[in-house]
Order: C-alpha cells, then structure tokens, then sequence
C-alpha cells in the first residue's frame, strides 16, 4: 500500500467537511473492496475516513411500506435480519451469498454501492426494487445513480447514509456465482410491486448493473417465466473476459432471470 | 505513526504503527503471534483468520487500526499454553484435519465461529458452505469436514 493518513471522524458531517478539504481522501467502511485495490497498488488515497464507528449510520427498520437500511450496516445483519427476511427475504437472502462468512463480517451496504463493481450483488437488489439512496446531500433513485463500472452519482464529498428499498409484492435474487471469487458472473433480480415491474442485471454488463426492458415489458401480462421463455437479449453490451464470452452472459441472463421469477 | 492499543489473547497490548499497517502484519511481526498466516494477496484463502470482537474476520483485510480498542483473539489464545488443546485442534488432530498445516490457524478459527452461529450440530453441507473462504491446498477438504464436524459436537457447553 501507498502511505495515507488515517482518522476517524465522529460525525457524518464532519466527515464531510473533511473529504470536502482533501479530494483525495477515501471513506473506509468495512474496507472489504478498499483494501484489496490498495494493497495491489491500484488506489492511492491520501487519507482513510474511517467511518466504521460512526453512531447511527447502521441499523434496519421499517418504515410503512420501505425497508430502511443504514449505510454501515455488514451484509450478515441483514441476512440475519428477522426484519429483512419478514419484509424482503430476497434481500436477505442476497446478503447470505456474498463472498464468505469473513467478508460478510466486515462488508456494508454502503460501501457496495458507492464501489459499485460490475459483479457485485447490492447494485442489482437495489436497482432491481427501485431504492432511493440517501446521502449526506440529496436523495438519489437507483435509476439515476448507478452510471458505469465503478461509477455512481456520488460526488466527490458526498457519503451514502442510508438506503430505502420499497417493500416488492413478488422478488427474487439468483446468481451464477464465479466459482472462485463467489461474486456474481451474472446476477438477476426480478420484482413487482403494483404495475413496476424490474429485472436488473448484475455481473453481465459492460457498463455495470442495467434493467432488461424488453422482459420488463413481457412481464406485464404475467409475472411467471412462461412470459420471457423463449427470450433473450442481445450480447452486444455485455462484457466478456476468460470467464465467459458476452454470448454466453447474455445466455445466463435470459436463464437467471426465468429462476428468479420461478422463486419469486 | 498512530497509536493502536487492543487486547490480543486477553493481554492489553499498546504500540505506534504506521496506519498501513494490516492486523496480521501487527499480530505477526509486532506481537510475534506468527500462527496467524497469510496465504494470498486477495482476500480469498482465509489463512489468516481472527476474531475480532468474537466475530471472524480476515486480517489481512482489516487494518490494525480498525481493530483499535477491540479485543482479538488468534489460534495462540485459543488454549493455554500449558493445558490441553482446544476442542477444535483436538478434533483436528483426531481426525487428521491438515497435511502442511498453512491453512490450519485460520481453518480452526473458522470453524469456532462456525460453532457460535451455528451451534454444534453441523451437517457436511452447512460446513462445506460455510469454508467458503477458507481454502486448503492439501487435504482435500474431507477430512477437515469430518474435524470440524467432531469438533463442533465437541464444543457443546463451551463459550468459545
Ligand atoms: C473475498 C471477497 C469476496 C467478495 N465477494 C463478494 C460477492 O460475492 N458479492 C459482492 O457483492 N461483493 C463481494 N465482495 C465485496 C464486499 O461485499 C465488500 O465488502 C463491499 O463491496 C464493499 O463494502 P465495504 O464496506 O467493505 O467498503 P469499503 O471497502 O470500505 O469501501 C468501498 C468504496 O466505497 C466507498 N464508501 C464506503 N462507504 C461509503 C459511504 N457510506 N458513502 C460513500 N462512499 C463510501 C469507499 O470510499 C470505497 O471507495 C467480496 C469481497 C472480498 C474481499
Ligand atoms: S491471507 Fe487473508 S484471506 Fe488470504
Ligand atoms: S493442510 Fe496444507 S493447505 Fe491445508
């Protein structure tokens, strides 16, 4: 790793002000995507914003029809969250399946959205509900906040507080799992709630998480996956590297999507 | 520098570090605990897992200044030096958990927390899963399986 400072601001604002000063400082949270990247020389941040003990960023609770999540929180409380799993256990379950039990440890929801990798689970849960991401600045709608590989919305001195996931009547989280890494070679995750209707990919995209319209559309008659059987999406777009050509993800899309919406 | 002060193995220990400074690398080369190992680059392997705060964490993968004011607990705290081996090396060595033995530390620490969470009945395929991060080059996993098993039946009664 490169040199950095190291503190731990007390507040969420302060931290803030503190990345507002320095536009090279990063936030760590559970440091489970910040660290590797550092180790292998690959991010060089002046200074680390420890916000791990931050008092109000983690926590879940209901409120009316929306789940709502606090940026600090690690992905085993939400998988073991009696909340999550009564309200929305295909969000529960996702957060079971990331990585190890070690990486679930330490990893939150807030630092998987604002990495926002191509292969990562959280981006296609939130993206496939219709969440809003609330920071420290604004509330920003899934729609408008994932916009590439490793890119999101977030401004430079913006942090990511908490999440709000409106409660799906019908959903459903599947992934082909990369057998070595255990992060998603494809993921997909289908709902309904009323006439909104997603199916957001993950881990497929050349340009990170997406939403499939054309299955989207033929879903409206009937959310089964007799509407999309037969359909597929086209490979251009899709990325490809020596785990899967983009005709093969595309292919996995299509088949992740029918199990998804045969769970759901 | 910055100052980190925790409990490593129930004795407070206080030291200034650079803040790159990984825990393993402050367990090993500043605290000599060199039973914590370090087997990959990338986070994967699980060689190099400790509780931190009674939950497993990889610390290869957590700076020590994150675990400041925590309590860790390594392979080396988990028996007494003088006493007999804790449950889960005991099982280990019954049922001929390792070969090399690199991976061990972190397999045992593994499965302790295996334990909490799960209690003391563990069937192949939840511990199969569960080794997710874990990885052995030797054994073939069969064995350890079979160790963690016993051990976890073993454990029944015990905190940790
Ligand atoms: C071995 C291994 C396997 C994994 N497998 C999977 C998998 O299967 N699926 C999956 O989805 N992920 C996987 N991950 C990634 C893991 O889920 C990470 O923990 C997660 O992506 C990042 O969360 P973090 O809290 O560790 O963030 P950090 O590493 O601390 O931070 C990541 C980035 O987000 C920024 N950040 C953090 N919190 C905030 C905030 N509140 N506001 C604004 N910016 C913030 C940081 O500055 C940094 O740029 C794996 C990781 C490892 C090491
Ligand atoms: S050394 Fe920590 S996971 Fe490999
Ligand atoms: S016993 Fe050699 S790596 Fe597991």
């Amino acid at each position: 790793m490169y040199e950095f400072k190291y503190a731990r601001p007390n507040s969420v604002r302060q931290a803030v002000n503190m990345l507002a000063k320095d536009p090279e400082a990063k936030i760590l949270a559970g440091g489970h995507s910040l660290l590797p990247v550092m180790k292998l020389r690959l991010a060089k941040p002046t200074q680390l914003l420890d916000i791990g003990r931050i008092e109000g960023l983690s926590g879940i609770e209901q409120k009316g029809r929306s789940l709502v999540i606090g940026a600090g929180t690690r992905h085993v409380e939400v998988a073991n969250s009696q909340v999550v799993k009564d309200a929305l256990p295909a969000l529960a379950a996702l957060a079971g399946e990331i990585g190890d039990p070690a990486v679930r440890h330490r990893g939150t929801l807030g630092g998987s959205l604002a990495n926002n990798d191509p292969n990562a689970d959280y981006p296609a849960a939130a993206l496939g509900l219709g969440a809003t991401i609330i920071t420290s600045k604004r509330r920003i709608t899934a729609d408008d906040y994932f916009k590439g590989l490793f890119e999101t919305a977030l401004e430079p001195d913006e942090i990511i507080v908490k999440v709000s996931f409106p409660l799906a009547k019908k959903a459903a989280y599947e992934k082909f799992k990369h057998p070595a890494s255990g992060f998603a070679l494809v993921g997909v995750f289908v709902s309904k709630r009323g006439s909104d209707i997603r199916v957001a990919v993950t881990g497929a995209g050349s340009s990170g998480v997406f939403r499939v319209k054309s299955f989207e559309e033929a879903l409206k008659k009937r959310f089964s996956p007799k509407s999309i059987e037969g359909m597929s999406i086209p490979a251009d777009g899709m990325s490809s590297d020596i785990h899967g050509s983009a005709e093969y993800r595309a292919h996995l899309v299509g088949v992740m999507a029918r199990r998804a919406l045969a769970k759901a | 520098m910055a100052a980190v002060s925790m409990t490593v193995n129930g004795k407070a220990v206080t030291a200034d570090v650079d803040p790159r400074t990984l825990l393993v690398q402050f367990l090993r080369e500043h605290l000599r605990l060199t039973g914590t190992h370090v087997g990959c680059d990338t986070s994967q392997c699980g060689a190099c897992v400790v509780h931190l705060n009674g939950i497993a964490v990889k610390s290869c993968t957590t700076l020590a200044l994150q675990a400041d004011g925590g309590s860790v607990l390594t392979i080396e705290g988990l028996a007494a030096a003088d006493g007999p081996l804790h449950p889960m090396q005991e099982a280990f060595r019954e049922h001929h958990g390792l070969q090399c033995g690199f991976c061990t530390p972190g397999m045992v620490m593994t499965a302790v927390d295996m334990v909490r969470r799960k209690g003391n009945e563990l069937d192949e395929q939840t511990i199969r899963h569960e080794l997710d991060g874990n990885l052995c080059r030797c054994t073939g996993y069969h064995n350890i399986v079979k160790a963690i098993a016993a051990g976890a039946k073993a454990m029944k009664g015990r905190a940790a």
